[in-house]
């Protein structure tokens, strides 16, 4: 077995750690910290399917962003449906026989690549162009487009400029996935791209990529607009209830 | 009004977003509380006042850790911000200063970065990749600038894809600031009025007594009908509470004696209490639990002596969103709780009306049921546009369903008059601009602020003033009320045009006189 294969079985280990045991943290501390007060944003749903149905709309529409700025909506609307597409069609190296919905998805997602790079162009173009938005990034927002950029150009190389040998690929990862080790192609271009996915992973859960999960915990979203019909208390709030507390002076 | 010391923005016809202006506002800075006004809310203080007390450093970082322990809200949008700029130019201190710490993500930046450095992995060993930065005085200082440069309006929250709501950030940092003795002279001070006194002016109760019959005489001089303010008259169906506004100031008045003129033509017996002469709750403005919450007991404590059987809530902004949203939750006036504390008011309150309920609410089921009569002629020398008031549009409802806070005032306001015209749909409704005097910024060290802020809803109303001819600015908000009454001369328009929702009923209500 290669260096380089150990190497990259190592890595992808320790990504996948990193990235499931982060999330588990930061959703564990979201789950469990109370929110004492009903702070939803209104006019907000009275009942839990609105609220469902609020969710829905904003994580799979970006309503409020919508709402916002026609041109954050677009490119950041493009980008993440463009990197589900894409996500969607990488199943196929992680499953045998491929999943008949996924082989649907194959050729949308060959093409999304293009359209999630330039959504990701548009987003960093608007942080050199928008004096507003030009004040507000920090060097690690633009390390974060170009590391996304990265994945996205160096996987398009391997679709449509310089095939990589995908069958030995999946091989590899079909084996990582039940310990067993199989050679990984030494294709430079595959190595940049699987390298750059690895760090996504690992940053993601100490990043602000922790939207992804935040959204579902924030209160102002997640919350129905029931406050005269329910009581809502959050555990550390119900000692006043009782005992001096209970007096305005 | 003397000539103001600064630059009044010119009216354009546009909400135009100014360019970034790094500074623009950092001169304008309240007045920090003195050790007198911090000990009565239960907050330290350093030997002058805004001069921090010993080991700040740490008891600040301590209370962040502390609330990010108890609020979901604030350790979620400490995470989640991208800075992807679609709140950059949402708020109406950055339209009307240009300063960018007032863009909403730069405002949450300011705790964001602090944040980063102190508890998470990136800021600690990668400080300056992520813009982490460790909390010196200089940050406090902005701190303290620029969170009281927050009207906690939630405009941004509206459009941010993960609804992040700076006004979270902002009565945190306030409340980190309070606990290393940097407090904000208006509003610590205010706090405690009410907790000594009962409400926001510190009026005592035989004064608000001499208050309440000196209008009552008012009212009867002008309409000859014997229209009763009541103060703590036990027994009675509805507690009224309302902003201490109301009892004196201009044009607030006017909207009180539109309640009692309600009460009247309805036949519902209801009376004020001198206990909870308060609507207003500057609490939820430093972001303290305790102050909000030991502050609203007087409503419960009033609504239990009094035996009242509904309790209704006069014409104020944040006080409707800490009635609504919040008092089931503090003091047990709601439906739902089963615990002993909310059982005892629930078996005295009327379970037939929602509680609280807001007095637009209330007039408006009166007016559904034929109860009240008007001669809407007589608000024929108005032309009337409402602004929706930050708070009740983004932080309560009204009604049964979402949105019932837009319908039912304007409800309210078109069965009493003839003449009625929206403003620009994209500043009123959930994307309605504050007053910009909310959420403890109303005192005159901040007139510039309060000045610039009013900026986008200036423009929005001269455009239906030059457009339909308005002139009457509809308010269900004692905050919007003084600050409107006292910005919209910079602006050229006469401050009489600033009213209440029920001066307008007032006017047109007809009272039957007792002897026919």
């Amino acid at each position: 077995m290669s260096f380089l294969t150990v190497l990259y079985a190592c890595i992808f280990y320790a990504a996948t750690a990193m990235l499931v045991g982060g999330l588990v943290v930061k959703i564990n501390r979201y789950a469990r910290t109370p929110a004492p007060l009903k702070i939803p944003t209104t006019p907000a749903p009275t009942t839990t399917g609105g609220v469902v149905f609020r969710m829905a709309r904003e994580v799979a529409l970006f309503e409020s962003l919508f709402k916002s700025n026609k041109w954050i909506w677009l490119f950041g609307w493009l980008f993440h449906v463009s990197l589900l597409l894409v996500v969607l069609r990488h199943l196929r190296y992680f499953t045998e026989p491929v999943w008949f919905w996924v082989v649907w998805a194959q050729p949308f997602g060959m093409y999304a690549g293009f359209a999630m790079v330039a959504g990701l162009g548009g987003l960093w173009a608007r942080r050199f162009l928008v004096d507003r938005v030009r004040y507000i990034s920090t060097p690690s927002d633009h390390l974060m487009l170009m590391l996304l950029i990265g994945i996205g150009l160096s996987g398009l190389g391997m679709s449509f400029v310089a095939h990589t040998d995908i069958v030995a690929v999946k091989e590899f990862f079909l084996g990582l996935m039940v310990f067993d080790l199989k050679p990984l192609p030494a294709d430079p271009v595959l190595l940049v791209h699987l390298s750059l996915v690895a760090l996504l992973m690992v940053i993601f859960p100490i990043s602000k990529l922790l939207h992804a999960p935040g959204i579902f915990f924030s209160p102002t979203r997640n919350q129905t607009d029931d406050s005269r019909e329910r009581r809502h208390i959050a555990p550390w709030a119900t000692k006043f209830d009782a005992g001096s507390g209970s007096k305005s002076e | 009004m003397a000539a103001p010391q600064f630059e009044v923005p010119k009216l354009t016809g546009y909400i135009e977003v100014p360019a970034v202006k790094e500074g623009a506002s950092a001169h304008i800075k309240s007045f920090p509380a003195n050790a007198g006004i911090q000990e009565i809310i239960g907050f330290p203080a350093g030997a002058e006042p805004g001069e921090l007390v010993d080991g700040w450093h740490d008891k600040a970082i301590a209370k962040m850790g502390d609330l990010l322990g108890r609020y979901r809200s604030l350790q979620v949008f400490m995470d989640a911000c991208v800075h992807c700029g679609a709140c950059t130019d949402k708020c109406h201190y950055f339209l009307g200063t240009g300063d960018p710490k007032n863009m909403p993500v730069a405002r949450q930046e300011l705790m964001r970065s602090v944040y980063r450095r102190h508890f998470t992995f990136a800021g600690k060993y990668f400080p300056s990749l992520v813009g982490a930065k460790d909390l010196t005085k200089e940050v406090i200082e902005d701190w303290y600038k620029y969170y009281y440069q927050c009207s906690e309006c939630r405009r941004c929250s509206v459009f941010c894809p993960y609804g992040i709501d700076t006004a979270e950030v902002t009565m945190a940092g306030r409340e980190i600031l309070d606990t290393v003795g940097y407090g904000q002279k208006y509003t610590n001070e205010i706090m405690g009025k009410l907790h000594k006194i009962g409400n926001n002016l510190g009026l005592p109760g035989p004064a608000l007594q001499d208050t309440l019959e000196g209008l009552e005489e008012d009212m009867l001089d002008a309409t000859g009908v014997a229209v009763k303010l009541p103060l703590d008259v036990e027994g009675v169906e509805v507690l009224l509470v309302t902003p201490s506004a109301d009892f004196f100031a201009e044009p607030h008045v006017e909207s009180l004696m539109g309640y009692g003129k309600v009460f009247h033509a309805a036949g519902i017996s209801w009376t004020l209490s001198s206990k909870a002469s308060e609507a207003g709750n500057f609490g939820m403005f430093i972001g303290s639990y305790e102050n909000t919450r030991r502050a609203a007991m007087r409503i419960r404590e009033a609504a239990l002596e009094l035996g009242v059987k509904r309790i209704v809530v006069g014409e104020c902004g944040h006080a409707w969103r800490v009635a609504y949203s919040f008092w089931n939750t503090l003091i047990g006036v709601g439906a739902g709780g089963a615990d002993p504390f909310s059982i005892e008011l629930q078996k005295q309150l009327d379970p037939r009306y929602p509680a609280p309920q807001h007095i637009c609410e209330f007039t408006n089921d009166l007016i559904k049921q034929g109860k009240l009569k008007f001669d809407k002629s007589l608000n024929d020398h108005r032309v009337v546009t409402f602004h929706d008031s930050c708070n009740v549009a983004r932080g309560s409802r009204m009604g049964d369903i979402p949105g019932g806070q837009f319908i039912i005032p304007r409800e309210v306001i078109k069965a009493v008059v003839n003449n009625y015209h929206d403003m620009a749909e994209e500043t009123i409704g959930e994307s309605t601009f504050c007053c910009g005097g909310g959420g403890g910024l109303l005192t005159d060290d901040l007139l510039e602020l309060r000045v610039k802020g009013a900026l986008p809803r200036m423009e929005a109303l001269n455009n239906v003033v030059q457009e339909k001819k308005v002139n009457f600015l509809a308010l269900i908000c004692a905050i919007c009320k003084a600050q409107f009454n006292k910005v919209v001369p910079f602006y050229g328009f006469d401050m009489s045009m600033v009213g209440g929702v029920h001066q307008l009923v007032s006017t047109a209500i007809l009272l039957e006189k007792e002897e026919e």
